[in-house]
Order: structure tokens, then sequence, then C-alpha cells
């Protein structure tokens, strides 16, 4: 992990819910803590993995992660990139249509790089986390009956994507209350519902066909073992 | 419409019937996973045998099953005419029913090389290309660009079809298991002759992120006798392609 500082986007950090006053020592140093750009708000970095590749292991594979890391995202990454660079000559002349125009590349790789910069920072190696007694699980006690509740809901709906998407654990400012969103592709969750997400989950085929094939209940049912509660119950704090 | 004759297709629908079409165990029903025409090595090496067993064995075989629950109790029709109404009829229909009959349409339009290099596209077919896309080269072109990662995101198909009217070729890209044959998907229902899965399921065991590679190398198995037969019945009955299960 690079010891260097790196400023945090105010822009991405919003969407990540995390402000920086509210920021613990040990999530300001692992990877949603990456989500930077430089001064001048120039290109974007494909953040550290808070693990090795093999953390995951047996759950997700070293090879997987590998995969998803250093191929996925980072493309997500560079073409977020290639994105912001037009975006800026668009702005700069004017052109209005050619700022329409680059949408969809924002949309996809803006939210490609937001959400699996969120999910690498949601898991943790099997056994190292499990869900505490405070705010989290009084929340999700609160919003949907108890903790096993939840994780039967969020898997079913989760499992249930059409195509390629996520499943989402998020938190509702206006009400208070935690819900359970799908989106698809790589719509990202806060920009489009308005939820704050606080876990989420990639059903995408690429994030489980190495080690589940055709199988993603296998997948969604497993990948709870490595869920890393600690951001989960930090990113409820700074949401409220 | 009557099917126009082809001892080919007379050829499929004897095979068809005597086989044992269901590869894998799932709910009965109207519907089943046609027997590929091939070994599932046979597409080697643009396609791998392990994608097309899984492929076919298993994804394939799920849109079969789900759709047959989704069709439970109701008259069986051809997979074909649950089509045009998907979109109303319900996501059971629309992705399983839709998956069955992209995939089913997907499996008969490939060959393995050896055959598929034989093959070219007829007259008709020939000149149609020219028409809407200047060459077949140019076409490729196209095509490609439209199943490119960044122009097809997330799961769907790339698709060449003929037009309501029977005089063009139109190049769309449709998400998830949604075909140009069903309403509402596509500014109108036009009707596919040549298709490519580009879900990741379809690719990545041997392409992994690498999907503009796996569409280039899949010309390497496109059986343009297929494509030319496809292209003719539509032209003529305009209307889509029947498909096998």
């Amino acid at each position: 992990m690079s010891a260097t500082t790196k400023l945090l986007n105010p822009a991405l950090r919003a969407a990540a819910n995390l402000r920086s006053s509210a920021l613990p020592k040990d999530v300001s140093k692992t990877a949603a803590a990456y989500l930077s750009a430089a001064p001048s708000g120039g290109a974007h970095t494909l953040p550290d993995l808070p693990y090795d590749y093999n953390a995951l292991e047996p759950v997700i594979s070293a090879e997987t992660m590998t995969l998803h890391h250093t191929k996925h995202h980072n493309t997500y990454v560079t073409n977020l990139n290639v994105a912001l660079e037009k975006l800026d000559a668009a702005v700069s002349a004017g052109d209005v249509s050619g700022i329409i125009g680059l949408e969809g590349a924002l949309k996809f790789n803006g939210g490609g790089h937001l959400n699996h910069s969120l999910f690498w920072e949601n898991l943790a190696s099997k056994g190292s986390s499990e869900i505490k007694d405070g705010a989290l699980k009084a929340a999700i006690t609160e919003s949907f009956g108890g903790f096993e509740d939840m994780k039967k809901e969020m898997s079913a709906t989760t499992i249930a994507v059409q195509g390629s998407g996520w499943g989402w654990l998020g938190y509702n400012p206006k009400t208070g209350r935690l819900e359970i969103a799908t989106r698809a592709n790589q719509d990202p969750l806060q920009a489009t519902t308005g939820l704050v997400p606080l876990l989420g989950i990639d059903v995408w085929e690429h994030a489980y066909y190495v080690d589940y094939r055709n199988v993603r209940p296998d997948y969604v049912n497993a990948v709870w073992d490595v869920v890393n509660w600690d951001v989960v119950e930090q990113r409820l704090a700074a949401a409220k | 419409a009557e099917r126009a004759a082809s001892p080919r297709r007379d050829i499929l629908n004897k095979v068809a019937g005597a086989a044992a079409v269901v590869a894998a165990p799932g709910v009965a029903g109207a519907y089943e996973v046609p027997d590929l025409l091939y070994p599932f090595e046979g597409l080697e090496p643009y396609i791998d045998a392990p994608t097309m067993k899984i492929h076919h064995d298993k994804h394939h075989a799920t849109y079969v099953t789900n759709v047959n629950k989704a069709t439970e109790g109701k008259d069986e029709v051809p997979i074909l005419d649950l089509m045009a109404d998907a979109l109303e009829a319900g996501p059971g229909i629309r992705n399983s029913g839709g998956g069955h009959y992209n995939h089913a349409f997907f499996w008969d339009e490939m060959a393995p090389h050896d055959k598929a290099s034989k093959t070219k596209p007829s007259a008709q077919l020939d000149e149609l290309i020219n028409k809407s896309f200047g060459s077949m080269d140019e076409m490729k072109e196209k095509f490609e660009a439209r199943a490119a990662p960044g122009a097809l995101f997330g799961s769907g198909w790339v698709w060449i079809c003929v037009n309501q009217k029977g005089d063009k070729l139109e190049l769309v890209g449709t998400p998830n298991q949604d075909n140009p044959l069903m309403k509402g998907v596509l500014d109108e229902v036009m009707f596919p002759i040549l298709g490519l899965d580009v879900w990741e399921h379809a690719y990545y065991l041997k392409y992994q992120n690498r999907r503009p590679e796996y569409v280039s190398n899949w010309w390497n198995v496109v059986d343009w006798d297929k494509v030319s037969e496809n292209c003719k019945y539509a032209v003529d009955n305009h209307a889509g392609v029947p498909v096998r299960g």
C-alpha cells in the first residue's frame, strides 16, 4: 500500500458517502480513500485492494480477484479518464450536444469505478469480520425484522437481477431506514436512487464465472462469508 | 405463411424429431433444448468446448426450464410465436422465452470452421449486405463496433435483421434476452438473420474481458448458408425464422 497520501476527490467521496471528517483512520488508509484525483481534477487511478488477491478464498478465488481488479475495474478507470477528457473539451468548447453525448460513457465507466471501489472495501477475508450489536444491526432489525431476514431478501433480490448488475443494501436519508435495491449494469446507486450505498454485491457474470460458472445463487449465498461488516457499519454512521 | 422448401430443413426436422433433445433435466413442458448440430468442441478454437457445453447444457437449459414454468397450463405454441408479445406477457416469457429463442437461433447459425469457411452469402444476401452496409467488410466492421463493450454495455445480443418491408438489413443491439421480434424493444419489429450473444457467459472462460477478440474470432464459425436461408425466409415471409426446440 502506497505511503503517500492522496487527495480525496470531494465529488467521489460524496458519492461513496465517506466524509473525511467521519473517516476513521483504518478506513482512510484502505482502498476507498484512493478514490482520488490529481489536484487539477485529472486522472483517476485504480485503488489498491485492501488485501491480497487470495484473501477472499475460497469464496472468491485469486484468479477472479486479479481479473476483476486489474482488468475489469482498471478498464473502467481508464475509460472514465478518457470520457472526462472529452467532457473537458466539450465543456470548454461549449458543445452541449457533445456533453450530452458523453452521458453513457460517464455513467458506465464512472459507475463502474465507483461501484468496484465500494465493492473491494466491503469485502474482507472469511472469518475476519462479523456483524456486531450496534447501530447497523439495529437498523437492519428495524427495516427487515432481523439480520437473517435481510440476508434472505437481499440474496433473492440480487440473484434475480436480469443480466448484468448489482445488489445493494442502502440507507434512505429521507426515511432513515435501510432498503434493498438492485441496479442494472453499472448504474450507481446514490446518483440514480438517492440511497447511500452500504453494501454492494456485484452480479455481473465476470464477478463469479471463474469460480461458480452459471450458478449465481451459490456465489451470492457464499459472499456473505466475506463481507466486511466494520466498513458497512462505518458507512451507515457516515451517512446519518 | 408456408415455409420455403429446403432439403436442409427437412433433415433438421427429422433429426430434431428423432433426437433426445433434452440435454439437462428440468421441468418438462412444451419446450426443449435442441441438440447442437456439431459436437461441443466443434467450434474450437474460436469458441471453446467448455463454454459450448455450459452455455448449452446449463444456461440454455435454464431458460427452457423457466419458460416451461412460465407457460405451464397454456396452449403449446412454437417459441417463435411467443416473441411478438413477449414484453406484454411478462418477465418469465420475456427473459426465459427470449433466452430460449435466442440460443436456439444462435446454435444453428454456426458450424465448425472447416464447414463454415466453405459457406458464403447467397446472391440475395450479398446484395442486401452491399446495399445496407456497403460491403461485407464494412458490415463486419460495423457489427464489431456495435458489439464492443462500450457500445453494448452489460448483457445483450447484436443482430443483423431484415426490416419489415424486406428490402434492407439493419444492425441492432438488444439488452439481456430481448430480441428484435419483440414488440416495443426497437422502433419497429424486425427479423433476425444473424445474431451474436455478448453476455459474458458466452466468452468468459476463453476470452475473459476480451470481448472484441471473441467477436472478431466468431466470424470463423458463421454458417453463411444458414444465414442466407434465414434471409430468404425473412424476406419471403416478413416473419421471424422458426427455431428447433
